[in-house]
């Protein structure tokens, strides 16, 4: 049975590029400064000061356009957002209106390993960032810090593609994954270098007419996102239930509480009296501009992932793990040119590095170990000459160090003893310390020589071969 | 005859041949500011006396030193109170920025620095450069120092009434409808708003981004081409200026006019135009006949739809540009206010003037939803004719000649209470801006004892060539020399 | 097109600017007369004409993305001219913004 009501999720992102300087000054793009510190006439929109764009901004949020697949404007203009609040300087916002930067591009939805849905991007344009509002509830006073104002911006619409909250999530971990590739922006979401709001309505299964929609604010986190529009899912669907109308509002989502609440003042009550910003002349891009960014863009995220299962064998698990990063998959793909073995490289990225990188909070560009390295361990455990347990020492002291594996082998002198000869001292003098379990085995309990193994293992440090001296111990005691 | 009486181009010479120093013509123009500003009211703010002879002090060291950094160093000059200058009260004539220092200069106050130019005061206009008579100044209005009962024009009323009391050798003005060249014609001196693009606007207090441009008011078209040759010229800080090769003006100057082709479009003959405007206006285009030029007559049938194509443009842009003044970062802030909203409403009704809130209101009305296409829109569509009508003329001929108001200086307070007669001011100087065209008034005859003005309209970037023309038919027209009769013993109509 | 009092009341709360019962009544008629003279443009016939929303042939202005130090100086300038209080503290500050509080327009 289908279910009662159909979810529709539109999102509106908002992502702080990376630039040096900001959209239309020289000032710094950074964040985390004292308060107005971080300004100037510009920024600040004194009388009489004009805005200069940013090349930058202009290369990044192609860049983000053409990831997005969308179609990038040949012709764009800015225009002027008016509106009256103390954390914009000037009472109007420098963004796009009827001729955005780029339109109509599309984000393919991949789970497990498959395609789930094409969510359409209705629009990416250009615009400025405004100031914090601190409020002092006590002293009955809002302070104003303009180090934000002019922070270059992209605003990225989806069409109301999305079919539940999870989507919304998977959404978001997409994009910001493809953002992060491009290095278009750090979509630290705890820095609102990423924001997202989210319209929401239901309709009855099977019907494609739009319900009437409800935006949610103030969601922090992905996470937050998906728990904002699970509450309205509910909240919606009992409205509905009961015979209800869903009132068209703006919603503000109380992460404490756990709900959304209904914000005052409607966003519908807004002129915005936008009209083509005088100061800057429009912006027309040529082909030759567009192929050299489309020739410059790196291998999208969705791509590799679809390509690691493909061509290395690896899990839509192990695939979306690797290709999580940009840099975590290069490592991948550079280690496979020291060690061609995928399965085996994706295992101890996977396992032992991540553990590594995990305990020592580090991302893989900021350790000593290279590609290069893990390749080398790989091989030497190959030979057969090095233990699994002495590797991941190996491997440890490679991390920290960026010794490689065959120098800290040699070294430490942790090459595994194969020979025979020397093994077998090492068995016959087990067999004379431990003649109660040399009788057990001969009794019949043939478990015995694990015992056995371990403490020839034990006398030498783990370097003893465990196959050969288990067959040793086989041969010397009798079958 | 008194230093201050010369031309810039004069002084410059006067100081360049060592006859005089720039602490003796600072010390000229002051004493004629104590005669005559107290019935002018062309300043706003006057610098201290001993900054400025400070400044003329370094600037005659250096020039003994054999360092000047151009041929105006030393000339004293006047900004226009909505360019920003550093430290120095800026106030666009409104409450709003009453007390307001900008923390840093304009393009154009750091390019007459450079070239020694020396300043004596902020010039008096109408608030935020919104009005045709320097009426709408929040601190009083300027007078005509041809007749104080009558308004200089406006806005740059100041600016052009400074220079024509001889209070200043030249000043800045800015012109979004024909701020400079209006009060240029009432008050019988030159003025020129160049190409958009061509001086660039950083520091320049917006009030209608697409139409502002700063231009030069002087006592003749020679002290023109040498100011604009200063200001002119591509600043990476404004995105509209034009990258362009600098010129030399001055050297245009001099040279034969015969065989310009010369286009009079009827469309400025007729609407509301004085008879005595027409008279003088036709007998300067006789003279240009005899110098050898060709005028025919044209048609711009587009003329009449700028001025109300210009209050919409013009209202819109400066609705968005003046919304900055809310009382949160500088200038003026209402006393008592609770919460924010107070805030806002109070500063701003009380901060702004009558005809400020009145194109605020215009312009926000132009824009908002439901009117946007019907007049906003409209609007951008209507200025893509009237900028056709210019491209056309220009097909076949060199420049435009028009009158520059149609009537010469109006009695103060007669337009005061009648917005629509007061925008009519402006019928023929709206279309150069709107259109992006350079446009220049010159004066060109008195009737009844108050000058007359003509505008020559030109091509984009040709403002060598329209200097090249007025300064020939500067020479014919025998204005030249013609002085106000405002002075310290000399009989005021008005000494209010 | 004629312009109400009700119409010039909403404009000037979209400018944030508190009109005196007397001003409603001026601005209202000075409206009518200047709109009626604006309504000329309706003689024209507008309907394939491109709006210009530029006046230059300017396009793709572009500065280099090279950061400057902040100027403190001229920071502190500007703050010790603000009107708000904590100027010392770096902030400039407004009356309290009443969370999603706004007038009616
Ligand atoms: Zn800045």
């Amino acid at each position: 049975m289908s279910p009662e009501y159909e979810v529709v999720i539109g999102l509106e992102v908002h992502v702080e590029l990376l630039t040096e300087s900001k959209i239309f000054c020289s000032c710094p793009n950074r964040f985390g400064e004292a308060p107005n510190t971080n300004v100037c006439p510009v920024c600040l929109g004194l009388p009489g000061s004009l805005p200069v764009f940013n090349e930058s901004v202009l290369e990044l949020a192609v860049r983000a356009s053409l990831a997005l697949n969308c179609t990038v404007s040949s012709y764009s203009k800015f225009d002027r957002k008016n509106y009256f609040y103390p954390d914009l300087p000037k009472a109007y916002q420098v963004s796009q209106y009827d001729f955005p930067l780029a339109k109509e591009g599309f984000l393919d939805l991949l789970k497990d390993g498959r395609s789930i849905r094409k969510v359409r991007i209705e629009r990416l344009h250009l615009e400025e960032d405004a100031g914090k509002l601190i409020h002092d509830q006590k002293e009955s006073i809002s302070y104003v810090d303009y180090n934000r104002c002019g922070v270059p911006l992209v605003e990225i619409v989806t069409a109301p593609d999305l079919r539940s909250p999870g989507e919304a999530h998977l959404f978001l971990d997409w994009l910001k994954k493809i953002l992060l590739y491009t290095g278009v922006s750090d979509c630290k979401m705890e820095e609102g270098s990423l924001r997202c709001d989210a319209n929401i309505s239901l309709r009855p299964s099977g019907t494609e007419t739009l319900g009437r929609k409800v935006e949610i604010k103030n969601m922090n986190s992905f996470r937050a996102v998906q728990k904002g529009l699970e509450y309205e899912v509910i909240r919606q669907k009992q409205i509905l239930r009961a015979g209800g109308r869903v009132a068209m509002e703006t919603r503000r989502w109380d992460e404490e509480k756990g709900v959304t609440a209904e914000m005052r003042g409607k966003e519908e009550a807004h002129d915005y009296r936008y009209f083509p910003e005088p100061d800057l002349p429009p912006l027309m891009l040529d082909e030759n501009f567009l192929s050299r960014m489309k020739g410059e863009l790196p291998e999208l995220p969705e791509k590799r992932y679809l390509r690691f299962m493909e061509s290395y064998g690896l899990s839509p698990y192990q695939a979306e793990i690797i290709t999580s990063s940009k840099n975590l998959a290069d490592f991948f793909e550079d280690t496979l040119l020291h060690y061609p073995h995928s399965q085996k490289v994706s295992n101890w990225l996977t396992g032992e590095l991540f553990g590594l990188l995990k305990t020592s909070v580090k991302e893989i560009d900021d350790i000593p170990l290279t590609p290069l390295h893990l390749g080398e361990l790989l091989k030497i455990l190959d030979e057969g000459t090095l233990s699994s347990t002495l590797a991941k020492e190996v491997l440890e002291e490679s991390f920290l160090s960026g010794k490689l594996p065959r120098e800290i082998v040699q070294e430490k002198g942790l090459l595994q003893i194969s020979g025979e000869k020397e093994l077998l001292l090492i068995v016959e003098d087990v067999i004379n310390n431990y003649p109660a379990a040399v009788k057990d085995y001969s009794d019949g309990n043939k478990k015995a020589v694990g015992f056995l193994v371990g403490q020839a293992m034990k006398q030498t440090r783990g370097q003893a071969n465990p196959q050969v001296i288990t067959e040793l111990f086989k041969k010397r005691l009798g079958k | 005859m008194n230093l201050y009486e010369k031309t810039a181009y004069d002084a410059a010479m006067a100081l360049e041949k060592k006859e005089v120093t720039s602490v003796e013509l600072v010390e000229s123009v002051l004493g004629r500011i104590s005669e005559v500003e107290k019935n002018v009211k062309g300043f706003i703010h006057l610098i201290e006396r001993e900054t400025i002879l400070e400044e003329a002090r370094e600037i005659d060291r250096l020039r003994a030193k054999g360092q000047r950094s151009s041929i105006l160093a030393g000339v004293p000059m006047a900004l226009k109170d909505n360019m920003c200058t550093m430290g120095i009260p800026t106030t666009c004539a409104s409450r709003i920025l009453e007390d307001y220092r900008p923390p840093y200069n304009a393009h154009v106050t750091e390019k007459l620095q450079q070239a020694g130019t020396v300043l004596i005061g902020k010039a008096n206009m109408d608030e935020f450069a919104m009005g045709s008579s320097t009426e709408n100044s929040a601190f009083y209005p300027t007078h005509n120092p041809w007749d104080t009962n009558r308004v200089p024009g406006g806005s740059s009323g100041g600016s052009a009434a400074l220079v024509a009391a001889d209070e200043v050798f030249f000043s800045l003005g800015s012109d979004t409808g024909g701020s400079v060249r209006q009060p240029a014609s009432l008050c019988g001196v030159v003025g020129l708003k160049p190409t958009y693009g061509l001086v660039s606007r950083y520091g320049l207090i917006a009030f209608a981004s697409s139409l502002d441009q700063i231009g030069p008011l002087t006592k003749d078209v020679r002290d023109c081409a040498m100011v604009l040759e200063i200001i002119a010229g591509n600043d990476s800080r404004d995105s509209t200026s034009v990258p362009r090769e600098k010129e030399s003006y001055s050297s245009y100057l001099g040279r034969d006019i015969k065989g310009f082709k010369v286009a009079m479009p009827k469309e400025y003959f007729q609407e509301g135009i004085e008879e005595a405007v027409r008279e003088s206006v036709m007998n300067a285009v006789v003279l240009c006949i005899k110098l050898g030029v060709e005028v025919e007559e044209v048609s711009m049938p587009h003329t009449s739809y700028a001025l109300p194509c210009y209050y919409l443009v013009g209202t819109a842009e400066a609705s968005s540009n003046l919304a900055r003044y809310d009382g949160v970062q500088y200038g003026f802030r209402a006393p008592d206010q609770d919460n924010l909203i107070e805030l806002y409403l109070k500063t701003r009704s009380q901060g702004f003037g009558s005809e400020v809130k009145r194109r605020i209101m215009l312009g926000t009305y132009a824009l908002s939803s439901g009117y946007y296409d019907a007049y906003y829109l409209n609007s951008l569509k209507a200025r893509t004719l009237i900028r056709q009508d210019f491209e056309n003329v220009f097909q076949n001929y060199d420049l435009i000649i028009t009158p520059t108001s149609p009537s010469p200086a109006f009695v103060r307070g007669e337009r005061l209470d009648d917005p629509l007669t007061m925008y009519l001011s402006d019928i023929y100087t709206t279309t150069a801006n709107l259109a992006g065209v350079p446009a220049i008034s010159i004066p060109c005859g008195l009737a009844d004892g108050l000058p007359v003005g003509l505008q020559i309209i030109g091509r984009p970037f040709d403002e060598g060539r329209m200097l090249q023309f007025c300064f020939a038919l500067e020479k014919m027209l025998g204005f030249k020399g013609l002085k106000p009769k405002i002075s310290a013993d000399g009989v005021l109509k008005d000494v209010s | 097109m004629n312009v109400s009092k009700k119409e010039v009341e909403h404009v000037a709360a979209l400018a944030r600017l508190a009109l005196s019962e007397e001003e409603k009544i001026l601005y209202t008629d000075q409206f009518n007369v200047i709109l009626e003279y604006i309504h000329r443009l309706n003689e024209l016939n507008l309907e394939n004409i491109d709006p210009m929303t530029h006046v230059q042939q300017l396009r793709n202005v572009l500065r280099k993305d090279i950061a400057k130090g902040s100027e403190k100086e001229l920071v502190v300038r500007i703050l010790e001219e603000s009107p708000g209080k904590e100027k010392e503290k770096g902030f400039f500050s407004v009356p309290p913004v009443i969370e999603g509080f706004e007038m009616e327009e």
